[in-house]
């Protein structure tokens, strides 16, 4: 069937790879195994709310608004755990051992102070090593304490004038798995596209099939098309698979078109094929070829703007993120994700990926003509 | 153990009262080793025993078990069943200092000079620096490295790596020399010198076991283990082998072309258990109770010679085997017919080849006509797969053209390479894909389909035997079967050309007639061969075949002419070769 749709040989090398990846136990492996680890890593542990925290109480006062601020904390949901100390030096071993990331302590004149309208002083100690997370700690409890402080006035005199309401569109809740999942799809599709083709010119070198395969009459094009498909093949069911999942586990509403989605999805895997088919052309050994698609992933995670805005770079490294075709294919498939993204932003996105797979198989197919001289 | 040959010196001759294993420096008994997963054990109850002041040959073909016995006697791995006893204690608890072990790819760091790889090792097995000195002077002289202490081991020829390996393992003057295929890689040549090296140790009162897949070599030793898919077929002097076929070889000249067709006609008579083609002669091997046939029979003219011929190993060997196959190929009996014609299948016009300074093929001419088998001899390193690549498309030749089939390499390369079945030196199929899904791949690569492309792998399954392993890993089968599984892929678009690197390398001697008889087969039906190959009897196949010694075409011409160029009488295309190798030597010193 194959055969009659692409003729005998393409047919021949097409069937021969997929083969090749899924009787390599080696292989088969690297199919199943990261996008099994990036589904938990990513889904549960790459999170920058800080959740799960411990926050230790000295408190001198014993008042009423002292209560009021410790009662508002320990029902936060970002909140564990209350721990109550005795003493300063309670609190400093509480910081210094990391039993907890921040510590109040509350003054014996606290309640007495915020009561005659005095201005109270509320302590607050934060573990400086984990600056990310205190830093949030902070200002969790800089809002708790506002909220308080409302609350007195607001018993006191006439509410005030003014202030921002904040409406988070796209992501109501500001909930973090929105953002996690659609960037999930593009690591996923990344990590086990490259990994497959990066391996396979590598391994025909490593195992001597490779001047087998020169000395048959198989067009450069057709070898190339050949090791292009099982990636291809791969990317696209692994997206499934995750498009599945997310309503399932995550409940990240999926607002766009999905045959837009494939078919930038097909645009984005296609170009990082050619990325690892250059890395496999230059390799001598499946390990070179492993390093050195260790060595490119990690960049081309870091420049799509999961990690950190790409407004935020400076000017050079904006210009390479436009050569990233994860930063193109991350916008898609947030934009088809939370914004139903139309079908022309997204074909604005996607034809720069098209433009990076010409440029990266014409240089893996350059490449791979000169080596055979 | 046979009897002891008559040219063996007195000494070795066990005293009166003992047995040789009493005597022997090592020895095995009932030794038996599988490995996880693997069908066949890799040694079935082996027994044998070195005796010091001898050669002892570990004769067999890849996968016989030879390396395995080798790190038994170590101490590298355990038996599963029996023992092996060295310097009178178990393998694995006895002196190793005393142990001088040289593996098969050379122990050597490549990265370091000769003299830095002999230091290490005598690092590595605690000699005194007080003893150094003296035993690297003697090393040095003993190997001819002396030139060479400051060049990295990485680019020494094979056969200087073998010498350094060889002294490396003798830092510590050893009681037991353990050399694991020693010849592999090395010209005949250094082979030579190789083994006179160790044969002279061994004359010291060495023990001393060579390993080897070379049947020629089991010749020159005083006492041979033949060993065969993990058994023992043999053990004693390899005479009293020899003489089983005592009177049993002949050579038959047979003038003009009908060589190869004669030859099958022979190998079909049950009574002629193997043959093969010398130059413009045929050996043939009759069974034990078979008179000799004469020329009518064999379809000569009445009158032609047929004389005795020194029996070889190797035809003991096969007669211990049962025989060799016959002689009709069926593959090339459904091969199809390929058409006549007057131009030639290969050209290769002035080949050169230049990697930066350094020129690895130079104006390598020569043209074989349709039909015809051409050979492409020489060491290693010296040119011959340079040139064989850039005639099948590998390699793009520097200066020089080539054609294959009348298309040229240059413009036509995809129509060249459609015309040629290609065969490389080492297994090169797809070693994770089943037999099945090799054959369905190469099918399809040359453009095979449908009801074409199922009868092309049926007939490849039925010809080759290949049914039992069809959905079996191909890299999981034994050495035979890989190279038979090559051969069929290489051949199922039946091409007019074959090109095959090294074809029968490693293969026991069965698989290699067998080879020759598909090829043979298929010459007669028009086909065209390239063929490289170190066996230097392979070569008397050849209508044809060059010597390429430094990248240079030193000799080319027909078996018995080159024979000739040795000068000697009776002389073998080894003869011819050392002697061609020696000449251009001279001829480049004198210049």
């Amino acid at each position: 069937m194959i055969a009659a749709l692409f003729g005998p040989r393409l047919a021949a090398i097409i069937v021969k790879e997929l083969w090749a990846v899924l009787r390599d136990p080696r292989a088969r492996i690297s199919l199943i195994l990261p996008p099994l680890i990036q589904l938990v890593v990513f889904g549960y542990a790459s999170t920058l709310e800080v959740k799960h925290v411990t926050i230790g109480v000295l408190d001198r006062d014993g008042g009423q608004w002292s209560h009021e601020i410790i009662q508002r904390l320990a029902g936060s949901p970002n909140v564990k755990r209350i721990i109550r100390l005795d003493s300063d030096a309670a609190l400093t071993r509480a910081v210094e051992t990391q039993q907890v990331v921040a510590a109040l302590r509350f003054d014996s004149h606290f309640s007495a102070d915020v009561s005659a309208g005095r201005g109270a002083v509320l302590g607050t100690v934060f573990d400086g090593r984990k600056s990310n997370a205190a830093q949030i700690v902070s200002g969790y409890i800089d809002r708790i304490v506002a909220g308080v402080a409302a609350d007195i006035h607001t018993a006191r005199a006439p509410p005030p004038q003014g202030g921002a309401i904040v409406a988070t569109w796209f992501n109501p809740n500001l909930d973090y798995v929105f953002f996690t999942i659609p960037s999930l799809v593009v690591v996923i599709s990344l990590v086990s596209a490259t990994s497959v083709v990066s391996q396979s010119v590598a391994r025909e070198k490593e195992l001597g099939t490779y001047d087998q395969l020169m000395v048959s009459p198989f067009r450069v094009w057709e070898i190339l098309a050949g090791k292009m498909v099982p990636p291809v093949l791969l990317g696209v069911a692994n997206a499934t698979v995750y498009l599945v999942v997310n309503p399932l586990v995550f409940h990240v509403p999926f607002t766009g078109s999905v045959v837009l989605f494939y078919v930038s999805l097909v645009v984005f895997l296609l170009s990082v094929s050619g990325i690892g088919l250059l890395i496999s052309v230059v390799a001598n050994t499946q390990q070179q070829a492993f390093l050195g698609m260790f060595a490119l992933t990690v960049p081309v995670f870091l420049l799509s703007g999961y990690a950190a805005p790409v407004d935020n770079m400076p000017a050079f490294l904006k210009i390479c993120a436009e050569a990233d075709p994860a930063k193109h294919f991350l916008i898609v498939t947030e934009g088809l994700f939370l914004k139903g993204m139309p079908a022309v932003d997204v074909f604005a996105n996607t034809w720069p990926m098209a433009v990076i797979t010409l440029v990266t198989i014409g240089a893996a197919s350059a490449l791979f003509r000169s080596r055979l001289e | 153990m046979g009897q002891p040959a008559p040219d063996i010196p007195p000494a070795d001759i066990p005293p009166a009262g003992m047995t040789v294993a009493d005597c022997a420096v090592a020895s095995v008994q009932g030794l038996t080793k599988r490995f996880a997963g693997q069908p066949a054990p890799a040694l079935d109850a082996v027994s044998m025993a070195i005796v010091p002041g001898r050669m002892t040959g570990l004769v067999g073909p890849d996968g016989a078990g030879k390396t395995t016995l080798i790190r038994i006697l170590a101490g590298l791995i355990d038996p599963d069943a029996g023992q092996a006893r060295v310097f009178g204690r178990p393998a694995t608890d006895t002196d190793r200092s005393m142990i001088g072990y040289m593996p098969q790819r050379f122990g050597l760091y490549e990265d370091l000079t000769v003299m830095e790889n002999l230091r290490l090792y005598a690092d590595l097995r605690g000699l005194a620096p007080a003893d150094r000195a003296a035993s690297f002077d003697r090393l040095l002289d003993f190997t001819d490295l002396r030139r060479f202490t400051a060049r990295l081991a990485g680019n020494l020829s094979g056969g200087m790596k073998q010498k350094l390996g060889l002294a490396c393992a003798m830092v510590r003057a050893p009681r037991l020399l353990l050399l694991d295929e020693p010849g592999v890689g090395v010209d005949p040549v250094s082979r030579r010198e190789l083994w006179q090296m160790v044969k002279d140790l061994a004359t010291d009162g060495i023990g001393v076991l060579w390993s080897t897949a070379y049947l020629d070599e089991a010749e020159k030793c005083d006492s041979v283990t033949l060993l065969n898919e993990g058994r023992v077929l043999y053990d004693g002097p390899p005479q009293a082998l020899t003489d089983r076929v005592r009177d049993r070889v002949v050579r038959v000249a047979v003038p003009g072309a009908g060589r190869r067709v004669t030859l099958q006609h022979a190998l079909d008579d049950p009574a002629i258990l193997d043959g093969t083609v010398q130059g413009d002669a045929l050996r043939l091997m009759v069974a034990a109770d078979a008179p000799v046939p004469s020329a009518a029979a064999l379809g000569l003219a009445p009158g032609s010679l047929i004389e005795p011929a020194r029996p070889r190993f190797e035809d003991a060997f096969i007669d211990l085997l049962g025989g060799g196959p016959s002689g009709t190929s069926q593959l090339a009996q459904n091969y199809r017919q390929i058409p006549e014609s007057d131009a030639p299948a290969i050209v290769a016009d002035r080949l050169t080849r230049r990697f930066g300074e350094f020129t690895a093929a130079d104006h390598v001419s020569f043209t074989v006509p349709r039909g015809q088998i051409f050979g492409l001899l020489g060491p290693n390193g010296a040119g011959k797969s340079t040139t064989f690549k850039m005639l099948c498309g590998l390699l793009t030749p520097s200066e020089g053209t080539g054609a294959v089939a009348g298309f040229d390499l240059r413009r036509a390369k995809a129509d060249a390479r459609q015309s040629l079945g290609y065969m490389a030196q080492k297994f090169s199929l797809y070693g994770d894909l089943s037999v099945r899904q090799n054959l369905n791949f190469f099918a399809g690569t040359y453009g095979l389909r449908g009801a074409a492309a199922r009868d092309a792998i049926d007939r490849a399954i039925a010809v080759f035997h290949l049914d039992r392993y069809l959905n079996a890993n191909s890299g999981t089968m034994p050495l035979g079967f890989k190279q038979r599984l090559a051969l069929a892929c290489a051949v199922l678009h039946q091409p007019p050309v074959l090109f095959l690197d090294e074809p029968t390398s490693g293969v026991d001697p069965l698989v290699r007639r067998e080879f020759w008889t598909h090829i043979n087969g298929m010459v007669e039906k028009g086909v065209t061969v390239l063929v490289t190959t170190h066996f230097m009897d392979e070569a008397e196949y050849c209508d044809r075949a060059t010597l390429i010694y430094r990248a240079r075409q030193i000799a080319t011409g027909t078996p018995d002419e080159l024979k000739a160029l040795a000068g000697k009488s009776d002389a073998t295309m080894e003869d011819a070769f050392i002697a061609l190798i020696e000449a251009s030597d001279m001829q480049r010193e004198a210049a």
